[in-house]
């Protein structure tokens, strides 16, 4: 079977968890979770503070390591890869939002987006252009040249989305991406994500807002680590954003 | 007073949690307090030795020589010219002329050998002290004891001068000339000694020129003067050698102070080569000290901002800070001293060439306030640019643990974009804090300019020749590698504090081009290799720092520039070094996973 075929889900998991400390301290951040993510869906995860979201999706995009249990994403099986594999897994195949931004300070718009094609060897001029290019499909690209600090909130964090995109990857991972915004920041960014759901890129977003989480393709909710819930949401609701944002736009 | 308890539970509980650092931070201070111990403690004491030995000799306040025709003065030594000094005025005892001749002796190994004739008989002035067996006889020889030491003879033992055979029949020392290793400070005839530097030997007058006769050496003549006043030894030997400079065959005098200043020269090169080193590992402590403080403030600001929090003013952060690096000061200028009063009786020994041992040296108060005050110095100054720093940053982002934000360097990052992945990051990770890469450069360029120096030491010493075994010179070698080792390791612990300083200052960065795609190998690789350009800028540094320090020590001493091999196996060798131990910090530090470093930065 072709691993590439669209009718096998982008993301696939089984029996994951994860475990911290171990005897009468251990905590199962993430337990015995069973996942698929379709290639093009668009996922959202809620669930309490503490519930495991953010570690499911660390889990995913490779930043950290299950205990037990086994991940597959784009039909390779990635809970046994070693350091060196799970950075070309992050390097290659998943794109990551952060909701603390994680620009680098001393980097200007542009030079943070094309960090990573830099690290994937591309040409610093093709890492340039493809900068520019994401930058002026975030509609920064009048702002290449300033520091994050000289950013909004928001376009800080469209900034943080170009870099996602910078080498075409198959999943972006978005943790919280509002959650440090005001809602006209917000609006900016679920903009943003929608037009990428549109282009048919893979979308699983980990939010505590509902109405974030209601623009997405299935909503599932997460308790002490494991699914508890699913729901889905034919189509969304896109065209409401700014309802949905409060703003009325 | 409770606000005083408090500034010293915070400081010692610091120490206590960091222990590790404090421990390193420690040794990097009391390695500099040990050696400058080590030269105040050997200062003074260097003519000590030759006092007594001059009194147990009866050693002679002035020596006169005349030797074989030269060019100018052909014939053989007129030794009747020696004659009117022993009726000079203010002479008021005298021994000899004693024949003297320069062969090679052979025994266990060859050397060069200063052969004096004498008679079995004591005489007043300048009977060498015997320090094993008897004295000489027909076929039997007495060495100086240094010399004997050197080449590994003992009584009994059979040797052969300019091929005549011989036994030694005892060693002895003398204060009539210096010690072994120096005997030619004055200008031997050396032309049949091929070994360098020659030692001194006695045997009967008619087996000294039996040997001379054998080697077809001329002979020159010793006598030893004993003046009314020995204090006026120097001005009476210059005087005489000013009055007859223009007459080549008149008698050449040298007095009891012109031999003791140059034994001292043993231990005074020894002192000045620790006081060198001394200076240099100061420098590097306090390079340790700025490094590690620093780091130490990158890592606990969130504690200082705590601090500030409930209520401690910048004045009492400093206070806390001051005393922690106090503690550290006193505790290190302690083992120091301890350390240094240890070895220096290893260091300022007579030596077998004379007599009595020196034993632990005094260091008055002065010396231990000086040591004291210099490692208290090196870590209070350390602590306050980063205590400033602590003072002036807001409670707000202290608490955030928010570091500072690194200056831009468009150029760098442009440059770096056409580097391997690896080079990108470590270049752009290590040039986020100049002024820790210059301290980087000037910790490599103290240690390298401290091997170069010793370098320059060696190649010196070599070409001029030494004594085999010659007792300076190995003393010189015991204290220069002793330095070299301090300062490497020293040097070491500094690149280990600075790869960590640079990991803890850039955890955030690094965590994030790891979630954007670099490997733990490549930050690793990549800040190995970011220290590779201090380092080299700090090894090449080092080769005019090591001339200029030879330069300063000699004052102006010529030195030798050793073979190019030596000086790129120093540059190399320092540079690997510094990759190799930067890579090790700079592992462990990839060791935390990325999801956790990221979540704590955004807590």
């Amino acid at each position: 079977m072709n691993e590439n075929d669209s009718a096998d889900p982008l993301v696939r998991c089984r029996g994951l968890r994860k475990e911290y400390g171990s005897g009468e301290g251990m905590v199962r951040a993430v337990d015995e979770v069973d996942l698929e993510v379709a290639r093009g869906e668009a996922l959202a995860i809620m669930g309490p503070s503490g519930c495991g979201k953010s570690t499911l999706l660390h889990l995913l995009g490779g930043l950290d390591r299950p205990t037990a249990g086994e991940l597959w994403l784009g039909g390779r099986r990635i809970d046994r890869l070693c350091e060196r594999g799970l950075a070309q897994l992050r390097r290659h195949d998943v794109g990551f939002v952060f909701q603390a931004f994680h620009l680098m300070d001393e980097l200007t718009a542009e030079e943070n987006v094309e960090l990573p094609a830099l690290l994937a060897g591309r040409s610093p001029r093709d890492a340039r252009q493809r900068a520019r290019e994401l930058l002026g499909e975030v509609g920064l690209a009048d702002r290449a040249d300033h520091l994050p600090s000289a950013l909004s909130g928001g376009q800080r964090q469209r900034v943080a989305v170009a870099r996602a995109l910078a080498n075409e990857p198959q999943l972006v991972l978005a943790d919280e991406p509002t959650g440090n915004l005001d809602s006209a920041a917000t609006l900016e960014v679920l903009r943003l994500f929608e037009d990428l759901h549109t282009a048919g890129l893979t979308l699983v977003v980990v939010t505590h807002d509902e109405r974030i989480a209601a623009t997405a393709d299935r909503l599932i909710s997460m308790r002490d680590g494991a699914l508890v819930d699913e729901t889905r949401l034919v189509g969304g609701t896109r065209g409401n954003l700014g309802d949905l944002a409060g703003l009325g736009g | 007073m409770g606000k005083l308890l408090l500034v010293w539970r915070l400081a010692a509980k610091d120490l206590r949690h960091n222990a590790l650092e404090a421990v390193l931070l420690l040794l990097a201070v009391a390695a500099a307090a040990t050696t400058l111990t080590l030269g105040l403690a050997l200062h003074g004491v260097t003519n000590a030795p030759y006092a007594r030995t001059r009194a147990a000799t009866h050693g002679p306040d002035v020596v006169a020589s005349v030797f074989p025709g030269g060019p100018n003065a052909p014939g053989p030594a007129k030794v009747g010219e020696l004659r009117p000094l022993e009726h000079a005025k203010g002479v008021v005892a005298a021994s000899g002329p004693f024949p003297v001749t320069w062969v090679v002796l052979r025994g266990r190994s060859s050397a060069g050998a200063e052969v004096e004739g004498r008679s079995t008989a004591p005489v007043a002035v300048d009977q060498p002290k015997l320090t094993a067996g008897s004295w000489v006889r027909p076929g039997g020889v007495v060495l100086e004891a240094g010399f004997a030491s050197a080449l590994d003879l003992h009584v009994g033992d059979q040797l052969r001068l300019a091929g005549v055979p011989l036994r030694v029949v005892g060693t002895a020392v003398t204060a009539a000339v210096t010690s072994y290793g120096k005997l030619c400070y004055i200008g031997c005839d050396d032309r049949n000694v091929s070994y360098g530097q020659p030692g001194f030997v006695w045997t009967t007058t008619a087996d000294a020129a039996r040997v001379a006769h054998v080697a077809k050496e001329p002979i020159a003549y010793f006598l030893n003067l004993k003046l009314a006043d020995p204090a006026q030894a120097a001005g009476f030997a210059n005087r005489f050698d000013a009055s007859t400079a223009n007459a080549p065959s008149a008698p050449y005098l040298v007095s009891w102070q012109d031999i003791a200043n140059e034994d001292a020269k043993v231990i005074g090169n020894v002192q000045l080569v620790l006081f060198t080193g001394s200076w240099l590992l100061v420098l590097l402590a306090l390079a340790s000290v700025a490094v590690l403080v620093g780091g130490r403030m990158a890592e606990q600001s969130r504690r200082v901002g705590l601090v500030k929090a409930v209520g401690g003013t910048p004045t009492f952060v400093a206070m806390v800070l001051v005393l922690e690096h106090m503690l550290v000061g006193v505790g290190a200028a302690a083992v120091g001293l301890l350390l240094g009063w240890l070895v220096a009786p290893t260091l300022d020994g007579p030596g077998a060439g004379m007599l009595g041992s020196a034993g632990a040296p005094a260091l008055g108060p002065a010396g231990i306030g000086l040591v004291l005050a210099l490692a208290v110095a090196v870590a209070v100054a350390a602590t306050f640019v980063p205590t400033l720093r602590a003072a002036r940053t807001t409670t707000v982002r202290l608490l955030d643990d928010a570091a500072r934000t690194p200056r831009r360097r468009p150029m760098v990052l442009k440059v770096s974009a056409h580097l391997p992945a690896s080079l990108l990051v470590g270049v752009r990770l290590a040039v986020r804090r100049p002024r820790r890469l210059l301290l980087a450069v000037f910790s490599v360029a103290v240690t390298a300019s401290g091997i170069m120096a010793v370098l320059v030491v060696h190649a010196t010493n070599a070409a001029r020749g030494l004594a085999p075994n010659d007792p300076q010179d190995l003393r010189l070698d015991q204290v220069t590698a002793l330095l070299s080792v301090m300062l490497v390791v020293l040097a070491a612990v500094n690149a280990l504090f600075i790869a960590w300083a640079t990991i803890l200052d850039t955890r955030h960065a690094a965590a994030l081009v790891r979630a954007l795609g670099a490997t733990p190998g490549q930050v690793t690789v990549g800040i190995s290799v970011a220290q590779l350009v201090p380092a080299l800028a700090g090894a090449l540094l080092g080769i005019p720092g090591g001339l200029g320090i030879f330069d300063v020590a000699k004052k102006g001493g010529s030195a030798v520039i050793p073979a190019a091999g030596w000086i790129a196996l120093m540059v190399l060798g320092t540079v690997l070094a510094v990759a190799v131990l930067a890579a090790i910090p700079a592992r462990v530090g990839t060791r935390r996973s990325v999801a956790e470093v990221l979540q704590a930065e955004a807590a």
